[in-house]
């Protein structure tokens, strides 16, 4: 595997803010910024790692991987609308939604053709087939870019704000804006709309939802839908954001969302929100102290992820598991 | 048809017919073979050692491990330190490289075993990460260039060096492999793995210590990798974080998934696949990685048990 | 008392389960534990055997804390247990399945494995042993190389009993032993169950819903009701006890039908 499985590094944020000369204040500041852009994108993957845990208890391996090929149909939709609308925040908004339809269906595809099938099977052929899943749409990327970056180019410019020398870019704030107003839809349909109801009660009792007749296939469908559409809105952003795409991006930050995920505890929509957030900016302040450094940042991620699981499996607002037998 | 040929193989005489067959065939195959195809074989013969390694955790004790690649890692390093930075023997610095792959195995299992499957299963990733990463950042691992100029084996004044001595050396390998995962099969541990897979909740009410059953095949299955680490850092004389990446951990689950999880003859056939198909498919470039996880997909959709499974009376 | 139990509360969730239970049973008698459904019987067994672990009380085996204990330790301690809904390893061979209770009492691992050291292979040969025997005792040795899944449900229950036998236990649970028996059958479980306590002097408590089966062999029989003991005594003393009936009214007619 090539070099480079960090995650794409905010790299214009931390140009010229090292800790030398910058007052204590706005070394914060930066790294709340910084941490909230973080933040955003692993909120926005955890959502899925936990909606379909949720219905299915499946552990879905290939959602990262699903972020990634939201980014390229992102960057293909643009390229699409981008002789007519441009390629701005205009072409950029059309690209995103384009990249969350078709994105979503993929996952229902994924869902109908890889994991119907083996609901009932043993757990280790379920994660394996989901890690199949994963594999291929991966290898499907690679062959079709032969493991190249692709450049992201937006006409969405390097403007923002400045209050001395901490800097907010436009972009920082839209996709921060942009995830927030997702997540508050996303809250929405789950606590208000029929479709959101059966999706928890699906997730507390399938069985149970099927003698009501709730429709559980369709339940689970939605779901793998929102799941997958939110992850490609994130890829689509993130492209935007850091300026090129690759097959292997999935990976990492699929790895560290699942981390958000079960920090704030699996299953829980609005813990997959605040672990998505917390993650970011443990990420951010981590790497602003100087014996740990950017090139550990990854293994403290892992670290935290142990840590949860090890001693706190729930999360901060998952439920405990019912007892066994 | 296929169903029958297996059946027909699942005597155990015939099975060690067969198995003497390709031992022997195998032991002269360097008669006949080129430089290119013998240094093949010799990987393939690795692959056979870690996906029978993998095959202990993942088949048996049905564990799924994501970060196999950082116990081959172990080894490899352990050997490339000893011998490089501290000019050890290469033979001295075998034990404690399999005692690093034990400690590393207990690491990596004890505080993780009672995670629920698939938590485990991305802990490991995360582990297996993590040892690269570490790996590509410490001093001693010789950081992103890894280390290089580990010395070729002596044995007792043969110096072990060419291509030939190494693809000798992993058959050995590979037929140790073979009989050990035999013999831990039927075993009082090898039917605790078993056990544990199929009922938790039963095993322990046989009075078995399901951590430990577990650990002890995370442990068993670090030293089939700390081996294969060992002998790949002496074959290649210098290691690199990048030869310990994700992609080596599924390649090596593929063999055992691909050949049939838990059947010895079975992850043999998977790991000759994975090396093997690569060399038939190589004008195919990058596609063969999508065609592997094509099949993976399809095998686990249509004939989950693999190629070669685990087949009981 | 070879267990005792002493004041165990269990609660899941607000619920209490297990509700100061005492309770007690003899070295080498026949006990059963009786009561309606979703009294708390099954639990009772959990929490004995470590499945479960009750917030309050205590409980001692051969004067040994087993409250809290991992179900293996207690299971090393020697108590076995068998499931309500048959758990037999399913895939594998009834000698196999046999052969899972001397785990706890062998020690080989994988060192001795691989390099079948003289000790490993003693064991080996020890362990088929005791797992045809007990096979043999429960009468399911002709089939020792069946695949458990592939056996009449009687025999499963059989296969089951040798296998809690294997760990060669001073007490051994049977949950719902009976369910799904026929009369032929029934009849020679309790002839098995007495077998245990006479050959094997193995003291044996049992959970069953078959009252006929219950007075037939229990020297014991405990009553619990709303996770509370309500009576215990002898069959014909737990028979009578308005207490008992009062618990049993309103239940399906099959269960009180002594």
């Amino acid at each position: 595997m090539p070099a480079g499985l960090t995650a794409p590094a905010p790299v214009r944020f931390n140009a010229g803010y090292g800790g030398l000369g910058m007052p204590a204040l706005e070394t914060f500041l930066q790294a709340i910024v910084n941490g909230l852009v973080l933040g955003s994108f692993y909120a926005l993957i955890a959502l899925g790692y936990t909606m379909i845990f949720g219905v299915i208890k499946l552990l879905n391996f290939a959602h990262g991987d699903v972020y990634m090929v939201g980014a390229f149909v992102g960057f293909g939709a643009l390229s699409l609308v981008s002789g007519v609308v441009g390629a701005g925040w205009t072409g950029l908004f059309i690209a995103i939604l384009i990249s969350m339809v078709a994105v979503g269906f993929l996952g229902v595809i994924i869902q109908r053709v890889a994991y119907q099938p083996m609901l009932s099977a043993p757990r280790l052929s379920i994660l394996i087939t989901a890690l199949a899943v994963s594999l291929v749409l991966q290898n499907g990327a690679l062959s079709l870019t032969h493991g190249k970056y692709t450049a992201f180019r937006t006409d969405l410019g390097f403007g923002g704000f400045e209050f001395g020398r901490l800097f907010i870019s436009h972009q920082a704030m839209v996709l921060v804006a942009t995830a927030a107003v997702l997540m508050i839809a996303l809250e929405f349909f789950v606590s208000r709309t029929m479709y959101g109801r059966a999706m928890r009660a699906v997730s507390i009792d399938k069985d149970m939802c099927r003698l009501m007749g709730i429709n559980v296939n369709r339940v689970v469908a939605i779901t793998f839908l929102i799941g997958s559409a939110l992850a490609a809105a994130a890829g689509t952003m993130a492209g935007a954001y850091y300026g090129s795409i690759w097959y292997f991006m999935g990976f990492l930050i699929g790895l560290k969302a699942f981390t958000a995920a079960v920090i704030g505890g699996i299953g829980s929509i609005t813990g997959a929100m605040l672990g998505g957030l917390i993650l970011g900016m443990l990420e951010s302040f981590g790497t602003q102290i100087p014996w740990i450094g950017s090139e550990w940042k990854d293994v403290f991620t892992f670290a935290i992820l142990i840590l949860v699981l090890v001693f706190k499996p729930t999360g901060l607002l998952g439920k405990s598991e019912v007892e066994r037998m | 048809m296929i169903d029958r040929l297996y059946a027909y193989f699942d005597s155990p005489r015939r099975q060690t017919i067969l198995l003497i067959a390709i031992v022997v065939l195998m032991a002269l195959a360097p008669l006949v073979m080129g430089r290119y195809m013998t240094t093949i074989m010799t990987n393939a013969l690795l692959y056979v050692v870690l996906a029978l390694g993998l095959n202990v955790v993942v088949g048996y004790a049905g564990l799924l491990d994501l970060g196999y690649a950082a116990f081959f890692a172990v080894g490899a390093y352990s050997i490339g330190i000893l011998t490089v930075q501290f000019d050890w023997n290469f033979w001295l610095a075998i034990p404690p490289a399999l005692v690093a792959a034990c400690i590393a195995g207990v690491i990596i299992g004890g505080p993780t075993l009672r995670l629920r499957s698939d938590y485990l299963a991305i802990v490991t990733l995360g582990f297996g990460e993590i040892v690269r990463f570490g790996a590509r950042n410490l001093e001693i691992t010789g950081r992103a260039t890894g280390l290089s100029n580990i010395p070729e084996p002596n044995f007792f004044g043969y110096v072990i060096s060419s291509y030939v001595d190494f693809y000798y050396i992993f058959l050995l390998l590979a037929i140790v492999a073979v009989i050990a995962s035999h013999r831990l099969y039927h075993s009082r541990l090898g039917r605790a793995w078993l056990y544990v897979r199929h009922d938790e909740d039963a095993a322990e009410a046989m009075g078995i210590n399901r951590v430990r059953v577990k650990l002890a095949a995370y442990v068993t299955g670090s030293v089939f990798g700390a081996f294969g680490g060992i002998f790949f850092a002496a074959n290649l004389g210098a290691i690199s974080p990048e030869s310990f990446s994700f992609e080596q951990s599924v390649l090596v689950l593929m063999a055992v998934i691909l050949g049939g999880m838990g059947k010895i003859p079975g992850v043999i056939l998977g790991a000759f696949i994975i090396i093997l198909g690569p060399e038939l498919l190589r004008n195919l470039g990058e596609l063969r990685l999508l065609l592997f996880a094509v099949v993976m997909l399809l095998i686990m959709l249509l004939r989950p048990s693999g190629i070669w499974p685990e087949r009981r009376h | 008392m070879l267990l005792d139990l002493e004041q165990v509360t269990l609660r899941f969730a607000g619920n209490t389960v297990l509700d100061k239970v005492d309770f007690g049973v003899e070295a080498g008698s026949l006990a059963s534990l009786i009561g309606p459904n979703g009294a708390g019987k099954t639990s009772l067994f959990n929490s004995i055997t470590g499945f479960y672990r009750p917030q309050e009380g205590r409980i001692e085996f051969n004067g040994e804390r087993i409250l809290r204990r991992k179900p293996h330790k207690v299971t090393q301690f020697g108590i076995a247990r068998t499931f309500q809904n048959v758990r037999l390893f399913r895939e594998m061979s009834v000698m196999e399945n046999v052969m899972a209770g001397m785990h706890c009492r062998t020690r080989a691992g994988a060192f001795g494995a691989v390099f079948r050291t003289p000790g490993q292979r003693a064991e080996e040969q020890y362990i088929a042993e005791v797992a045809h025997d007990c096979m043999k005792f429960v009468g399911v040795d002709e089939y020792a190389d069946r695949l458990a899944t592939n056996l009449a449900y009687g025999y499963q229950r059989l296969v089951e009993i040798a296998r809690a036998l294997a760990t060669q236990p001073q007490l051994i649970l049977l949950d719902e032993p009976a369910a799904g028996l026929n009369g032929t059958e029934k009849a020679a479980l309790v002839e098995l169950i007495r077998r245990i306590r006479d050959e094997r002097n193995v003291a044996v408590l049992l959970i069953e819903h078959d009252m006929g089966l219950v007075m037939q062999v229990s020297e014991h029989i405990h009553v619990l009701d709303y996770g509370r003991i309500i009576a215990k005594g002898t069959a014909e003393q737990v028979k009578n006890d308005p207490k008992v009936i009062e618990a049993y009214l309103g239940q399906e007619d099959e269960e009180m039908a002594l």
